[in-house]
């Protein structure tokens, strides 16, 4: 394996950072004193401007350091947040995202521009009132120098992240008179001793005329981590003549003489003072997450895969044997597989709120774009979904929340004359219902005008003047390609592409889209995906010689057809079901197996939330824990599959298209109407 | 000639102007393939019709693990069909499909041999006289006075054939 480029490893945290900084800067629009916001953007500002010029982004660092110097001045109460600064902080950041994109490009003119606007969003508030307010205070305290006592504790891992504790004692004594005493109690003995690891806290005690604050801003950068406390001290005199002074390099020396250990207990004394049980309320338990690439993931989900294939052959093997003990092994062997496949899927997954996040950036620009009034909200961020199908929802989501805002929402003036309010809403929603995630873009808008869509429709001959079609199917024209209704063309959307991009994204992720819309209440699209793109449970069948599978989360039941029942229904195309009438398709038929049919149909009822049909099968064989193997490009044209997998024998089942026979089999039924 | 024929493995004992290919028999007619895209020679494999797919392509194989269609050349070219013999092996070559590099396995009646042609002796396909649609064929090359077809197999995937399914 050939080692990562290091640029590549800083543009992966670079991500990062830039993203906590947009989200950081959007919170912060709305909430515009918060400093703990304010804080974490310069933090991520500082160290991305660190990383920067430690990996050779000089530019980036460079850049970066102005909107450090800005942001720095809004820490200290210099100049206000306003929401001009963090709109030039957001498009900066997003001149920083190119500059980590392409280091070499050309971006003075852009770079020059953007630092006015920084300059000019700083300095606006400068000579506002309020920060002089702030600025007076600050020197009348540091004039009278106090006594601090000063315990700090860093993590175990310090120098493998590259942290040198050298710089914060050399900070602190900076500031003015500065004793320093080593604890080394949590030292272990020389045979666990971790050479690379930190075992120390320091004792410092600290005369300076500066404020806790400003001791606070020493260990910004590592707050979330360490151990601190900070006291004012009411007699200097006593820990300052049990502290011990050490030098500097002591400090750092990771294996000390054991001959020590004298010092070491008055170490330990020193230790035993109360402060040492207060722990910073800051102090984060941090879930510890590992960074994987991608393919690893991939690559042991197929090995996971070829484990599903293999155990189900034992199974049969097992099942067809009369050995007791080995079925036993197969069962156990099924069991943990099962498992297995669940920890692997519950790996892959991520929250949508990581997909949903992405849009608030988005709105924030629309609104300037579009001059509305736009509130993104959303709902169910915790859904969560393969990673996979996660990436390549973004794109279309962009497209819908895009076309939300520039056709779907009115404008100001036509909002309030319809009666509503001036702010009109977008809303992201995600559930998950059985095998299947529903994202939703709702707004309020002025919902989809249906005469234009068919007036459009029969300009550009998609249908036939005049021609009946249902509902859905007149919306769903809207994802036609080239197909808009916007009468002007703006730079956001009303090109005509867009739309069918979305439904060819969520066709190749095997989802569907459903569009509801009412005239001025607004309009939803849901998007319905699979949860994963990898394995799935499924039923399988039997239709002549072939095999098929079923995803079993569409399965709503299955019922045997008698044959008197089987006889009634020849020459019709639905069977009464509880009263309710499901139409069916014959599998064997519409395979042309040219097999005669078994004795007893079974059928398979499956269905796509609202619609549902009936499969007729000629034997259920049962629940198939299915690895999908997608079907090759020559197959492309062949939709009633939408994938194939391999069964314990090794022969290949292929996976029926749920959606597509349901969709068949409405399509039957109305013609089967239209000729009664 | 067109590009397949040209397209030559760099780094190859082949002297210059020849090709490597695998040579196989359909129906009677020797066919070759560039050797380079060859990626095994199967026995039979239990196959899977798959409904609604185009005829010459209307199966696929577990291909150790991996689902790959099977392709009959014989159907695409319209010649008669004929049962398996102990001979029939498949040829798994993988192509370039729309960007997408795809394992496909072909029927073949027998194999017979890797050997090296000499593209001097290619020849477009006749625009008449030849029993099989000639976009379809690559080109012809003499060996031995017999013909050697080079089927195309890019224009046979591409093509529409008709459906297999009754509707």
């Amino acid at each position: 394996m050939s080692t990562p480029d290091p640029a590549d490893i800083f543009r992966i945290e670079a991500a990062e950072l830039l993203e906590q900084m947009e989200q950081g800067l959007l919170d912060l629009e709305h909430r515009l004193d918060d400093r703990t916001l304010v804080d974490a953007v310069f933090r991520a500002l500082h160290t991305l401007k660190g990383s920067g010029a430690m990996f050779g982004f000089d530019r980036l660092a460079a850049f970066t350091h102005h909107c450090e110097t800005a942001f720095d001045r809004v820490r200290k109460g210099l100049a206000d947040a306003t929401p001009d600064l963090v709109s030039a902080v957001l498009d900066a950041r997003d001149h920083m995202r190119a500059l980590v994109e392409d280091p070499s490009g050309d971006h003075a003119e852009e770079e020059r521009y953007l630092l006015e606007r920084l300059q000019a969003a700083v300095s606006g508030t400068s000579t506002s009132p309020a920060t002089t307010i702030v600025e007076t205070p600050k020197p009348a305290v540091p004039d009278v120098p106090t006594t601090w006592h000063i315990r700090f504790g860093l993590p175990e891992n310090t120098f493998v992240n590259g942290t040198n504790p050298l710089s914060f004692l050399d900070e602190l004594r900076d500031m003015g008179e500065c004793h320093v005493l080593l604890d080394r109690s949590a030292l272990p003995p020389l045979e666990k001793l971790d050479p690379t690891a930190l075992y120390f806290t320091w004792d410092v005690t600290l005369t300076t005329s500066k404020s806790r604050a400003d001791i606070e801003d020493v260990f910004l950068f590592v707050m979330d981590d360490m151990s601190l406390t900070i006291e004012e001290a009411t007699d200097g005199a006593p820990v300052v003549s049990a502290a011990l002074p050490v030098s500097e390099p002591e400090a750092v020396q990771a294996t000390p003489p054991v001959s020590e250990a004298p010092m070491e207990r008055q170490a330990v004394e020193a230790t035993s003072r109360p402060i040492v049980e207060v722990a910073d309320p800051k102090l984060k338990r941090k879930v510890e997450s590992v960074r994987v690439p991608a393919e690893r993931l991939d690559e042991l989900m197929d090995r996971v895969g070829e484990l599903v294939i293999v155990q189900s052959r034992l199974q049969q093997i097992a099942a067809s044997g009369a050995d007791i003990a080995l079925r036993t092994v197969s069962e156990e062997m099924e069991r943990l597989c099962s498992e297995l496949r669940v920890t692997m899927m519950v790996l892959r997954m991520v929250p949508v709120a990581t997909l949903f996040d992405r849009y608030r950036r988005l709105v924030h620009d629309l609104q300037r774009d579009t001059g509305k009034k736009i509130e993104l909200s959303t709902d169910g961020e915790s859904t969560e979904m393969d990673k996979t199908v996660i990436e390549r929802l973004a794109d279309p989501l962009v497209h819908l929340v895009r076309n939300s805002a520039d056709h779907g929402l009115e404008s100001t003036e036509e909002r309030i004359a319809a009666g509503k309010s001036e702010t009109g809403s977008i809303r992201l929603s995600a559930r998950q219902t059985g095998g299947e995630v529903i994202i939703s873009v709702i707004d309020d808008g002025r919902g989809i005008d249906r005469a234009r869509v068919r007036a459009k429709a029969e300009t550009a001959g998609l249908i036939q003047p005049g021609a009946t079609i249902p509902d859905q199917e007149l919306l769903q024209l809207i994802f036609q390609p080239g197909f808009s209704t916007a009468s002007s063309v703006t730079n956001l959307s009303g090109r005509g592409v867009g739309m069918d991009v979305v439904k060819k994204a969520i066709e190749s992720l095997h989802g569907s889209i459903d569009i509801a819309s009412r005239p001025g209440e607004g309009s939803t699209v849901s998007l319905r995906i699979p949860l994963t793109l990898a394995i799935i449970d499924g039923l399988l069948v039997r239709v002549g010689e072939g095999h098929h599978v079923i995803p079993l989360p569409a399965v709503e039941e299955c019922i045997e057809i008698s044959q008197e029942e089987d006889l009634r229904s020849r020459g019709r195309a639905f069977l009464s079901l509880r009263d309710a009438l499901v139409p069916f398709i014959r599998l064997r038929e519409l395979f042309a197996t040219g097999t005669k049919p078994d004795l007893y149909q079974k059928m398979v009822v499956v269905s796509t939330g609202e619609e549902r049909v009936g499969l007729i099968v000629d034997q259920i064989i049962g629940h198939h824990q299915t690895v999908i193997k997608s079907m090759s490009k020559l197959h492309d044209d062949v939709t009633t599959f939408s994938g194939a997998t391999i069964l314990g024998d090794g022969s290949v089942a292929l996976i029926l298209d749920v959606a597509n026979l349901v969709s068949l089999g409405q399509e039957q039924e109305a013609r089967l109407r239209a000729i009664a | 000639m067109s590009d397949l024929a040209l397209k030559i493995k760099a780094g190859r004992d082949v002297p210059a102007g020849e090709i490597e290919v695998l040579t196989f028999e359909i129906g009677g007619e020797t066919f070759a393939l560039e050797a380079a895209i060859v990626r095994e020679i199967l026995d039979l494999l239990p196959e899977t019709i798959v409904p609604g797919s185009r005829p010459f392509v209307n199966a696929v194989v577990n291909f150790r693990g991996k689902v790959i269609p099977l392709a009959d050349i014989r159907v695409a070219m319209g010649m008669p069909t004929a049962a398996t013999t102990i001979d029939s092996r498949i040829v798994v070559v993988e192509l370039d499909l729309d960007g997408v590099p795809s394992l496909i396995g072909l029927r073949t009646d027998r194999v017979n041999e890797v050997t090296t042609l000499s593209k001097a002796n290619g020849e477009p396909p006749p625009r008449v006289g030849l029993k099989w649609p000639a976009q379809f064929i690559e080109c012809l090359i003499q060996r031995e006075g017999a013909f050697i077809i080079f089927p195309n197999l890019k224009a046979i995937f591409a093509s529409k054939g008709k459906s297999s399914q009754p509707s």
